[in-house]
């Protein structure tokens, strides 16, 4: 990231307890204008906490929060240039949408103006022809988008959403994520979303904060995030994952010599923070490996096929490591690809493409 | 009232249908024996003769109503102008149970609203601590309470040690000492239906209302009051209701200068000056006169819904 960009929101050593418990243990990070922004992370994590933080429904412990260079984490929620889209979409019920919609322009002293902005913003969510019905008249994908349109009339600076696609059905969600991702370009307001869907996560967002247990785990790009996890927890958490244990035994040619068990070696790229001896994991994507019947590769590992499972898109085969614990391969279901099917019981290798494997920090 | 029995008005099945009607036997019985029964015996009794020392001569008669609303002088026999002793008592009854429901409201919504925002598991005892004092009986009370504000009772010896008045302030036997009484007896009735519409009120509404720049009070206005509106205005009739047939404040705490309808009928009823059609048409026109209030509101509410549901 380039440093001439704009920070829209920045936060400073946040911490947030609740008596005994804290929730959320010294965060920093900047969030650029303009930017697709997702807290990603398991329930629990703190993000929520920390979207409720920025938009001011609950106090910083410690630390600061700066809105375009501006200290705000004293402000209440209706003095913050910020708008937030609701889980359960808190629409007012006894209210039509049109009055949803021009509420927070009239609180804005903006009286005149609202109807004609009102409509202009249920123009962008395409919901003109429900102007008139009452949220319970409206089904949850327009209810959705009613919240979405309500929180961006007053046109704030930062728009903040809290796992706003969770109550939608799979087929909904995948349309509203690509939705707002347009919606986002086109308004060129700063969109900070929470979710804990990492495909979601990867599918919309410019850049991604992978939370755990109040922490920052790895902030970047969701190629960078996916690529090169940074760590047990997002390599984890983040798409699927075969997690092995290995031991560093020397370096050759900035390429660390893992030691698996029973006498199997592999090659992998070295990583800050990993020295000789140590005792660490490498993370290997399922799609990255392969399977042969003879050893192609001196780093291909022996194996036995436990099973195949069709998923459609994908061939995902479940293979037994000869001295290690079980592996999953996905190929894709084309007949373009070299892959090769084999039948349970068989004796193959396993091989990765180069950097496939990654190791983990901790 | 006839629609509890009505066939295939739900989705259930048949398998009580012949037991139906024998099952709903004592719902009919109650209702009938303690609701309808009195109602129409008290219709009848109005419009039948009074017999001097108390009871009725069983004789058609007008002469009840006539009273209510009629003046013809001394001996009966001036042309007629309207009575307006009785409909005085009618209107002051009114405005005492009003602001009686008035102060309810603003003190029992605060209570109700503090009460739904406590955690979950404290609510109970505090919905239990303010009912505690209605295990007392209500005579008791308001008795207790006629006590408490004499000119040298414990409030204004409270209120003359701590300095703040110099002489006691007299309270008994006021417009105002009615209104407290009341106050105090329907309390709960008003914080109670408030309590349970505001526990269901979501509150990330009000969170909503902030973010969307709404100030506290503008919250409360538009978007809380709105959203628990039934419970309030069910805990206004609640208070208003018995407010205004009351007998028992008016009576203890008014002192003869105040009286409401409630006392008006009670007399009508005691000891051999009464008069008992005379007492039942009064109770008649009080019922008549809450169900028009009542009909009147619903209808009000019934449209205010169309609107809105456009």
């Amino acid at each position: 990231m380039s440093d001439a960009r704009q920070i829209a929101i920045d936060v400073r050593d946040a911490v947030k307890r609740y008596g005994d418990f804290t929730a959320l243990k010294r965060i920093s990070l900047s969030i650029y204008d303009n930017e697709f922004f997702t807290l990603l992370g398991p329930s629990g994590c703190g993000k929520t906490t920390l979207l409720r933080m920025i938009a001011g429904f609950e106090d910083v412990t410690e630390g600061a929060i700066y809105l375009y260079g501006k200290e705000i984490e004293d402000l209440p929620p209706n003095r913050r240039p910020v708008n937030t889209v609701f889980q359960n979409y808190a629409l007012f019920p006894h209210m039509s949408v049109l009055e949803n919609v021009m509420f927070p322009l009239e609180m804005m002293g903006k009286k005149g103006d609202a109807k004609r902005r009102a409509r202009e913003v249920l123009e962008l969510v395409q919901l003109t022809q429900f102007a008139n019905r009452k949220p319970s008249q409206l089904s949850g994908g327009q209810q959705q988008r009613v919240a979405l349109a309500r929180a961006l009339a007053p046109q704030p600076k930062v728009l903040l959403l809290d796992e706003p696609l969770s109550a939608l059905d799979q087929k909904l969600r995948k349309a509203m994520q690509i939705e707002l991702k347009h919606i986002q370009r086109e308004t060129g307001i700063t969109f900070i979303f929470v979710t804990h869907d990492q495909e979601e996560a990867l599918t919309m967002s410019d850049r991604i904060a992978v939370m755990s247990a109040g922490e920052l785990q790895q902030l970047g790009k969701p190629t960078e995030i996916y690529e090169h996890p940074r760590n047990m927890f997002v390599a984890d958490f983040i798409g699927e994952t075969n997690l092995l244990e290995v031991s560093v035994d020397s370096f050759e040619a900035g390429r660390a010599v893992c030691h698996l068990g029973g006498g199997h070696e592999m090659h992998v790229d070295a990583v800050d923070g990993v020295g000789i001896g140590s005792k660490v994991h490498l993370s290997v994507r399922p799609e990255r490996l392969y399977l042969t019947d003879v050893r192609a590769d001196p780093d291909a590992l022996p194996a036995t096929v436990l099973e195949n499972i069709f998923v459609g898109t994908n061939i995902m085969t479940i293979v037994d490591l000869k001295d290690g614990p079980n592996f999953t391969i996905r190929a894709a279901n084309s007949d373009r690809g070299n892959a090769r099917v084999f039948d349970a019981g068989s004796a193959v290798y396993v091989n990765g493409d180069k950097g496939a494997a990654r190791l983990l920090v901790d | 009232m006839a629609g509890g029995a009505s066939p295939g008005g739900s989705a259930t099945t048949d398998t009580y249908a012949g037991a139906r009607n024998w099952l709903l036997m004592p719902a009919w019985l109650v209702l009938g024996i303690l609701s309808l029964a009195p109602v129409a015996m008290m219709l009848v009794y109005s419009f039948l003769t009074k017999e001097f020392r108390g009871g009725v001569i069983w004789e058609f008669s007008l002469a009840a109503y006539d009273q209510f609303f009629f003046d013809r002088g001394l001996f009966g026999d001036e042309p007629p102008r309207i009575e307006w002793t009785y409909i005085s008592i009618f209107w002051r009854s009114i405005w005492q149970a009003g602001l009686a429901t008035l102060m309810s409201l603003l003190i029992g919504f605060p209570t109700a609203y503090f009460i739904a925002t406590r955690p979950e598991k404290v609510r109970p005892i505090w919905v239990f601590l303010i009912t505690i004092p209605y295990w007392v009986n209500l005579l008791i009370r308001t008795v207790s309470m006629k006590f408490l504000l004499r000119d040298n009772g414990p409030l204004n010896d409270f209120l003359m040690s701590t300095g703040l008045i110099g002489e006691p302030i007299h309270i008994i036997n006021t417009n105002f000492a009615v209104q407290l009484g009341l106050f105090y007896s329907y309390l709960p009735f008003m914080v109670l239906p408030i309590y349970a519409s505001v526990e269901r009120y979501n509150f990330t509404l009000s969170e909503a209302a902030a973010d969307l720049y709404a100030s506290k009070w503008v919250t409360l206005r538009r978007i809380l009051l709105p959203t628990v509106k039934p419970g309030v205005i069910a805990g206004c009739i609640l208070v208003f209701v018995p407010s205004l047939g009351s007998f028992l404040a008016p009576d203890l705490l008014g002192g003869a200068k105040n009286f409401m309808i409630g006392s008006l009928i009670e007399e009508q009823f005691k000891g051999s000056a009464g008069n008992w059609p005379f007492g039942a048409a009064i109770a008649m026109v009080l019922l008549t006169m809450v169900l028009i209030l009542l009909l009147l509101f619903a209808r009000q509410q019934a449209r205010a819904d169309r609107e809105a549901g456009q």
